[in-house]
């Protein structure tokens, strides 16, 4: 089998890794802001609560909580099916880590800050809509980047779970050819190739999260 | 490996009792194919930070693509790569070796960051005043580079073991019979698979919080000025 | 100015702590409403302590704060300043303050800075901000400069655009902690200016910190000389920077005086 023949099916699997990623690394981007704004300014119920999702998701291993979620999500309804358990295993994991990064540029904006705020008499919500999270934006862009092309690689082991990503299709077709050498240096060029279109998009959206902040916003 | 043993499916804490003997079994192998791919990925990660870091362009860029490359691919791709190519050159390798190895790989990409942010935190004027003082290479590395170089190296190192024990697991897809494996053996003999999951996701849980707690001591503890090394 | 009228200001028997130290121990101290008070003293005296517990970015352990007749704390109030946030915010509305180190917002325009509060905490339209604004950047000189971002300015020109951010809030009284220190000699001057001219405002309060003492005799109503967490001694600056009568503040005087005689 050459080349040729083998890409049709690693770019179908392809398809479904994106899908897998964009899905994830959005649900994903959306725990980590609420998880690390509640960890990092809530009240004590809701820190606690917050701290317990991201300890769990980051002390355990992605490979466990798919499974967990494998064989717990059934029980709650049968129609859940590997897809949208691989996205939420994917999603809840990689929130969490992002929860982390959130929670750190929040509070590593200068205590000068909120104490301007505080004297213009922004009230705690306000400080953090307004003064604080525009600032914090921009340096937990890059880390959420690497999050990003962290959370692509992660993708991979949804095929464990029965889902036709591109490492599924890359199994596959190795049970059919024997073609080891030819499908896996495919199979790890395509990984690599979205990972460098990724990162491109990251850091595009970087760029646009910087230019958010000056001249043109008032 | 499992004959002769019994579970108690009375409860699930009776279950997850019965059970922990294997898993614990498991607990070894993760720590076994954690260690072993920690100190592959030191060497490997040495050696690419030292290529990275030659005045030759054409060797240095090529590692550079190399060491991006590693590190923006799948662990699990790269041990299916592994576990599948070696054999065909020869190489044959028991699937917990090629686990350590893919592991190892893996994380040597990391490491290579790790040494070379070290390295170059190390202030200008350091290597300045050590040419200055008329100190041989090797000697200004031993007396001034490592030992500045040291404390900003460790911890981060120890974060990234960190992360290779959440990331053994990976390695039950070649078989090897780490902790997640096991339990989903378990999970297969007695249509129970929470109860062996959740009890391994507790073992994780223990032991990554634990060596967190350990690299935060670590980093507390190391002077920042830098450390002797004789 | 010093008629019988109630004070704006009243610290009654204020204790603040930070761990074991005392920075302001039993202190009490009242400022009449549009009385101009400059607070001079040795570093770590507890000056710019009473702004910042007026301006409750800090809280005290003991004694009572008043402000407009309003108590600080409220009775049963909880959290650390033993108030409800609607009473907090009720007494911030009253008190504007610029800091030593500017603390402009830096991912806002100079116009934004200035707008942004008025916009979003006083509920006023973006017009009515923008206008208010733009009268303030007018009054401190920097009209020209309402679409720059503060990293393009100068240490002067940010605590210009930071007086006019705090003035758009119409606060009763005014906190400036050490306006001017961080500051290069050279840009010292506008920015007194600017609170040259707030000084001739007859209802706004004012409270300075500074080691200016030239500045602070020119512009205050009173001098209050800080040491060890207590005011030392105080009056009309004629009185207390020309003829001190403790030796606390004679000491700690003396260069001034020194100059003066001089005649630097």
């Amino acid at each position: 089998m050459t080349g040729t023949a083998l890409l049709p099916p690693l770019l179908a699997g392809a398809k479904i890794t994106a899908e897998l990623t964009i899905a994830s690394t959005f649900i994903g981007a959306v725990l980590a802001f609420a998880a690390g704004i509640a960890r990092g300014t809530g009240g004590r119920l809701i820190r606690l609560i917050a701290a317990v999702y991201i300890e769990i998701f980051r002390g355990t291993s992605l490979l466990v909580q798919l499974f967990w979620l494998y064989y717990a999500l059934p029980l709650l309804g049968p129609s859940i099916g590997p897809f949208t358990t691989g996205v939420l295993a994917l999603s809840l994991n990689i929130g969490a880590y992002g929860a982390e990064v959130v929670r750190g540029s929040i509070l590593a904006v200068a205590r000068a800050q909120h104490e301007a705020a505080i004297a213009l008499n922004f009230s705690r919500r306000q400080r953090l809509w307004h003064i604080v999270l525009p600032q914090a934006l921009p340096e937990m862009m890059p880390p959420l980047g690497n999050l990003a092309v962290q959370n692509l690689k992660d993708t991979s082991l949804v095929s464990m779970i029965t889902i036709a990503d591109l490492t599924f299709h890359a199994q596959n077709l190795r049970n059919l050819t024997l073609d080891t050498v030819p499908i896996y240096s495919l199979t790890l060029l395509l990984y690599f190739a979205m990972a460098l279109i990724l990162m491109a998009c990251m850091r595009g959206l970087e760029r646009w999260v910087r230019i958010g902040g000056s001249p043109a916003r008032s | 490996m499992m004959y002769g043993f019994h579970w108690d499916l009375s409860n699930p804490l009776a279950f997850a009792w019965s059970i922990l003997p294997i898993i614990l079994i498991g607990l070894t192998v993760t720590v076994e194919a954690t260690i072993l791919g920690f100190i592959v990925s030191l060497i490997i990660g040495l050696a690419l930070a030292l290529l990275r870091r030659t005045h030759t362009r054409w060797v240095a860029w090529p590692t550079a693509v190399v060491i991006e490359f590693i590190r923006d691919t799948p662990l699990i791709v790269q041990l299916f790569f592994l576990y599948y190519v070696l054999p065909q050159f020869g190489i044959l390798l028991p699937a917990f070796l090629t686990g350590a190895l893919a592991l190892g790989i893996q994380y040597s990409a990391y490491m290579s960051e790790v040494y070379r942010a070290g390295l170059d935190a190390v202030p200008h004027g350091q290597l300045e005043a050590a040419t200055a003082l008329n100190l041989s290479r090797t000697r200004m590395y031993v007396s001034i580079i490592i030992p500045q170089a040291i404390p900003r190296i460790l911890p981060a190192m120890g974060n990234y073991l960190v992360s290779m024990i959440k990331d053994t697991p990976v390695l039950s897809v070649v078989t090897v019979l780490e902790m997640l494996g096991l339990a989903r053996i378990i999970g297969d003999r007695t249509f129970r698979y929470l109860v062996p999951l959740t009890l391994v996701g507790a073992i994780f849980l223990i032991l990554s919080m634990t060596a967190s707690a350990g690299v935060r001591r670590l980093e507390r503890a190391l002077p920042k000025s830098g450390i002797l090394l004789r | 100015m010093t008629d019988t009228q109630d004070p704006i200001i009243k610290f009654s028997d204020v204790t603040k702590r930070f761990g074991d130290l005392v920075v302001l121990d039993h202190f009490d101290f009242e400022v009449n409403l549009g009385e101009k008070v400059a607070l001079i003293g040795p570093s770590g005296s507890g000056k710019s302590t009473v702004l910042r517990i007026l301006m409750t970015l800090e809280t005290i352990q003991e004694g009572q704060i008043e402000l407009d007749g309003i108590p600080y704390r409220e009775p049963g109030g909880h959290g650390p300043f033993h108030a409800s946030a609607k009473h907090l915010h009720n007494i911030r509305s009253r008190v504007g303050m610029v800091f030593q180190g500017f603390n402009l917002f830096p991912h806002m325009s100079v116009l934004r800075n200035i707008t942004e509060a008025p916009v979003v905490v006083l509920g006023l339209s973006k017009r009515e901000a923008k206008e208010r604004a733009m009268q303030l950047l007018e009054m401190v000189g920097l009209a020209d400069k309402a679409d720059a971002f503060p990293t393009q300015l100068s240490g002067g020109q940010k605590q210009r655009v930071a007086i006019a951010r705090a003035l758009a809030m119409r606060p009763r009284v005014m906190l400036f902690d050490e306006p001017t220190s961080a500051l290069d000699p050279e840009l010292v001057g506008e920015v007194q200016e600017v609170i040259r001219g707030l000084a001739h405002e007859h209802d706004l309060t004012m409270l300075l910190v500074t080691h200016e003492m030239r500045f602070a005799r020119e512009i205050a109503d009173r001098v209050c000389f800080f040491d060890k967490g207590r005011i030392v001694e105080q009056g009309p600056p004629a009185e207390v920077m020309v003829n001190p009568q403790e030796e606390r503040t004679q000491n700690f005087l003396a260069p001034y005086l020194a100059d003066r005689q001089a005649g630097v």
